[in-house]
């Protein structure tokens, strides 16, 4: 989805600050919230591609008003309701009255789709490219989970490495099939991505098989030039 | 990165606490575990284990070969390895070529090596900006790079969790392994910093 979570690129946010001597966590609270997700995604049978989804399905507004594990806690506690490991009338009722009920399991705006049963017996597809392929970013946008951002959607890059067969989170986060395949690091020219002659930039990112379309090579591309230049003149 | 914390007790604290209270009551969380898990996190894993690995490969050369060949096992040598940590890449700095991680989607982060992401990796400042300008939020760490430097960005947009391997400064030849991993820094390790030798 094109959710404000896929914010590689945007300006306004103002300078990096680092904080000296920061504790692993700021509040109690925190740390809890940290294990929790942890034990609950697993005891749960909640899977990772899931939590990410359930925490971009967040409202944009409420999203940057809260903080990180603000986010994974309405996220878990949507998960949970919607699985229906617990209702959201037995949260309140654990709740202090001093709590906006709105908050409690009603932070995510768009309802996560029904979970479909994997079929068994997939196989692991042959990598597509290797090493040195150009491709494309494919220009999707999926109204579900994806980890393809915008910012290289449409864009030409090269394949650096095949890191092997990979779990597709697009269908997993929806219990659509794990549809493993290839997922590569490719790598995009800063000047491809952002427009501009800048000083030596390169970027890396990992994408799947189905993120990507084959670019022809440079040689083929001349060749084919050629080619329509021979037709051409021979009218 | 004030607003990015919430301590306040009426809010996430409370919901946090409702929540473990009827996970413990259904029997689907071990408080016990969860106890566990923060201590873990508060005191065994964080970017000492890191700092290990990189004095490591500064050292023994065989070492460093296998770490860029194949970190999670070269790095489970160290005894390190756990959630986030299943396919880990190192990638090395040299006078030419600087490495900096990002993950603009979420957060994530090779958490056997380095611990938790600290806030400003997590911060949408850092997400936005390290892809687009990784030269200026260098700059906000105050780390000016050569203009003929290459400077590879590095999006964990996927399941790989990256090292970064910063250059061994100069004036450490004669310092021990286990000196070297007192001075390799969390922030070296993400990219965002150099490894400065220790003052005379």
């Amino acid at each position: 989805m094109n959710g404000v979570h896929d914010m590689g690129g945007m300006d306004g946010f103002g300078p990096v600050v680092s904080e000296q001597n920061e504790p692993v966590f700021h509040a109690a609270w925190e740390g809890r919230m940290y294990a929790l997700a942890n034990f609950v995604v697993g005891s749960a049978g909640f899977n990772i591609d899931e939590h990410r989804h359930a925490i971009e399905r967040i409202p944009p507004a409420r999203y940057l008003a809260s903080s990180y594990y603000e986010r994974w806690l309405a996220a878990i506690e949507t998960l949970l309701v919607e699985h229906g490991v617990v209702t959201r009338e037995e949260l309140l009722a654990k709740q202090d009255a001093s709590i906006d009920p709105a908050l409690i399991a009603n932070a995510v705006s768009t309802k996560g789709p029904a979970p479909v049963k994997e079929k068994p017996g997939a196989k692991a597809p042959r990598a597509r490219y290797a090493k040195g392929s150009r491709v494309r970013a494919r220009n999707l946008n999926p109204s579900g989970h994806t980890r393809l951002p915008r910012y290289v959607r449409g864009k030409a890059g090269v394949v650096a490495r095949d890191w092997g067969v990979f779990v597709f989170p697009d269908t997993n986060a929806h219990h659509a099939g794990t549809k493993p395949q290839h997922c590569y690091s490719v790598s995009f020219e800063a000047r491809e991505l952002w427009g501009k002659s800048a000083s030596r930039e390169r970027l890396y990112i990992d994408l799947w098989e189905d993120y990507l379309e084959p670019l022809a090579s440079k040689s083929k591309a001349k060749a084919s030039k050629r080619k329509m230049a021979g037709k051409a003149g021979g009218r | 990165m004030s607003g990015d914390h919430n301590t306040d007790d009426s809010g996430p604290a409370a919901r946090v606490k409702a929540l473990e209270a009827l996970l413990t009551e259904k029997g689907l969380i071990d408080p016990a575990a969860i106890d566990a898990i923060v201590d873990t996190y508060e005191t065994r894993v964080g970017p000492r284990n890191g700092a290990r690995v990189v004095a490591k490969a500064w050292t023994d050369l065989t070492y460093r070969k296998r770490l860029l060949a194949d970190a999670t096992s070269a790095v489970a040598e160290l005894g390190f390895a756990g959630p986030e940590g299943g396919h880990l890449v190192a990638v090395e700095n040299t006078d030419r070529v600087h490495n900096l991680v990002v993950c603009t989607l979420c957060s994530c982060y090779p958490w056997p090596v380095l611990g938790l992401p600290p806030v400003w990796y997590k911060s949408f400042a850092y997400r936005s900006r390290a892809v687009s300008d990784p030269r200026g939020v260098l700059q906000d760490f105050g780390l000016e790079l050569p203009r003929d430097a290459e400077v590879r960005v590095w999006d964990s947009s996927a399941e790989i969790r990256y090292l970064v391997i910063p250059q061994r400064p100069k004036g450490t030849a004669r310092m021990s392994e286990d000196e070297l991993a007192t001075i390799v820094t969390r922030d070296s390790m993400v990219g965002v910093a150099k490894v400065e030798a220790p003052r005379a």
